[in-house]
Parts: structure tokens; sequence; C-alpha cells
């Protein structure tokens, strides 16, 4: 009963047309001591599919890639945080109003020293203006000059004529 | 996706990669390097594997294209991989042991079915594939594959029962 059914299942898995399931009934059939002699080449057939299922990958597979990246990104990080660093440095030095006290005390001294410094070429300057004055009155004199020359020349010209 | 959840996507699979490599390449270093090989690229298109339906049957499909592939290359530089060694008529008495093992026979016998053949013989006899699964993996219909998996269950209880009553090599 059992064999003859086993053997329908045989012919149906010759051409191909068994579930899984019934596969799963002949290796387990196969798996057994006891075969009927005339199916005894099955025996190794399934006994060898059984075997094979057992082989495993053992070998470890380097997965490196991830680390390379994190480097990237790292390298990247770093170069945002040194851009932040120099824009924020470079603003604070402008602006007057992240300066504390003591820098403002001699920020504030520093100018009303260069402001006396400013004052004191000023008067400096106004002290030659009285230059300028005497330049204009020696231009006048030249002016003077002119016309003492012109007197000359027509002098000259009344003794040639005599 | 993190290494932790790449090797639990890998792990219910990379053993049928590798004994599939190895149905195709016979030499288990060979099949070692491209299991190696097949799991490299899945993990460097990690990003991509989110958008693939079945990872499993894509990998299957990535390693049976691998080996035919490497086999065509070492078939042109002229080197085959395949052991044929046992034909040698002067056998040492381990290597005949070796061949009165019938488990043994079988394996010698798969190795001379066509590639097809033992592809698929390879995923449903020992994977247990559906036949679904199998058209995937091979882009095959099922009455192809059907006929192709008879042809080589024939060939092998033939030649199985050829050995077991008359001794024939």
């Amino acid at each position: 009963m059992v064999l003859n059914n086993i053997e329908k299942l045989l012919e149906k898995y010759e051409n191909g047309e068994t579930t899984l399931k019934e596969e799963q009934h002949l290796k387990h059939y196969f798996a057994q001591e006891e075969v009927a002699p005339h199916l005894e080449s099955y025996k190794a057939m399934f006994n060898y599919f059984q075997v094979t299922k057992q082989e495993q990958f053992t070998k470890d597979v380097p997965l490196k890639s991830r680390n390379k990246n994190l480097y990237k990104w790292i390298s990247v990080a770093a170069v945002a945080v040194l851009m932040v660093s120099v824009f924020t440095f470079t603003n604070k030095e402008e602006g007057l109003g992240s300066l504390n006290e003591e820098q403002l005390l001699a920020y504030n001294q520093t100018k009303e020293a260069l402001s006396l410094l400013s004052s004191k070429f000023n008067d400096g300057a106004s002290s030659l203006n009285a230059l300028t004055l005497a330049s204009q009155n020696l231009e006048k004199g030249v002016d003077h000059m002119s016309l003492i020359n012109e007197f000359n020349t027509s002098t000259n010209k009344i003794f040639k004529t005599n | 996706m993190t290494q932790t959840d790449f090797i639990k996507l890998v792990m219910p699979f990379k053993d049928k990669v590798y004994r599939l490599a190895k149905r195709l390449l016979v030499s288990s270093e060979e099949a070692e390097d491209a299991t190696q090989e097949i799991l490299l690229k899945l993990w460097k298109n990690k990003v991509k594997i989110s958008e693939y339906k079945n990872v499993e049957a894509f990998s299957m499909t990535m390693t049976k294209n691998f080996c035919l592939d490497r086999l065509k290359s070492k078939q042109a530089q002229n080197l085959k991989i395949v052991h044929s060694n046992y034909q040698d008529n002067n056998v040492s008495l381990q290597k005949q042991v070796e061949l009165n093992d019938s488990v043994d026979w079988v394996s010698k016998i798969m190795e001379e079915l066509p590639e097809q053949q033992k592809i698929i013989l390879q995923l449903r006899d020992i994977e247990e594939y559906e036949f679904e699964e199998i058209a995937k993996v091979l882009d095959m219909n099922e009455t192809a594959i059907r006929v192709a998996l008879s042809r080589a269950r024939k060939t092998i209880r033939e030649k199985l029962t050829n050995t077991h009553s008359y001794g024939i090599k």
C-alpha cells in the first residue's frame, strides 16, 4: 500500500509534477534504513540532496566600506566647524556691541587721545594761514614790480628817441 | 542600513548562494570566493536593496549569472575548473572506496548535467524552491522549468540504476 503510493509519487516526481509537500514525503521515505530493493538507487539520490543541504558558507565577508564613509563625513564636519569659527571671530572684531566694559573703556580712551592729537594738528594748520597771507602780499608786490618794469620800458623808449 | 541589518537580511540565504555557486563551480574555494563577491556586491548596493521585492531571488539570479560568467572566462583561458580526475582507470584503493559511496556518485552525475538543469535541480530538490520562485530567479516560464527538471531527474535515476545493477562507471 505504502510502496504503491511511493511508486506513484516517484513517477510524478520524474515528470516534474510533484509539489514540495509530496517531495518532502518522498525524502522522508528514503531517509529510513529499509527501502524496497528495486528503489535502492533513489535512496542515494535523496540522501545526497539531504546531505548537501547541510553545507554552509563559513567565510567572513569584509564589509569595510562603512568606515570609509565615516572618515569622509568627519572631514566634512571639521571643515564646517572651521568655517563657522572663522566667521564668528571676524564678526566679533567689527561690531562694538559685543565688546565688554573694559575693552569699551580702552576704546574710548584711545578715541579721546586721537581726537586731541587731531585738534593740535588743526591748530598748527591755522597758524599756517599767516604764511599764506604773506605769500599773497608778496604776489601783490610782484604785480607792482611789473608796473615798474613797464615804466622802465617806456622811459627807455623816450631816451632812444632822443 | 547598518551592518547588523544587512547581516540579518543576508543570513537566511547566504548558504543557498554558496551551495548554488558550488554546484556550478564545483570547487569549494571558487564557490567561497563567488559567494563573497556576491555579498560584497549586495553590500555596496545596500541603498537600493529596499527597492527589490525579493532580495533572495535577486541574489540567486546574481549568483547564477556570476558563476556562468566565471565558467565562461575560465573556459576562454583554457583552464577548466571541472575536476575530472576520477576517470583514471588505475584508481587507488581510497578512491575506489570513495566511488563506491553512492552519495558521492550522485554529485558526480550531477556535475555532468547541463548548467541549466544543474541550477534547476539545485533550486528545486536541494533548496526546495517553489516553481514560481525558480521562474523568477531564472526568468523562465514554469513549464520549461518542469521539463528541464524532469529531464535532469530522469538522467540521474537512469545513471544511478545503471551503476547499481551493472556497476558501470
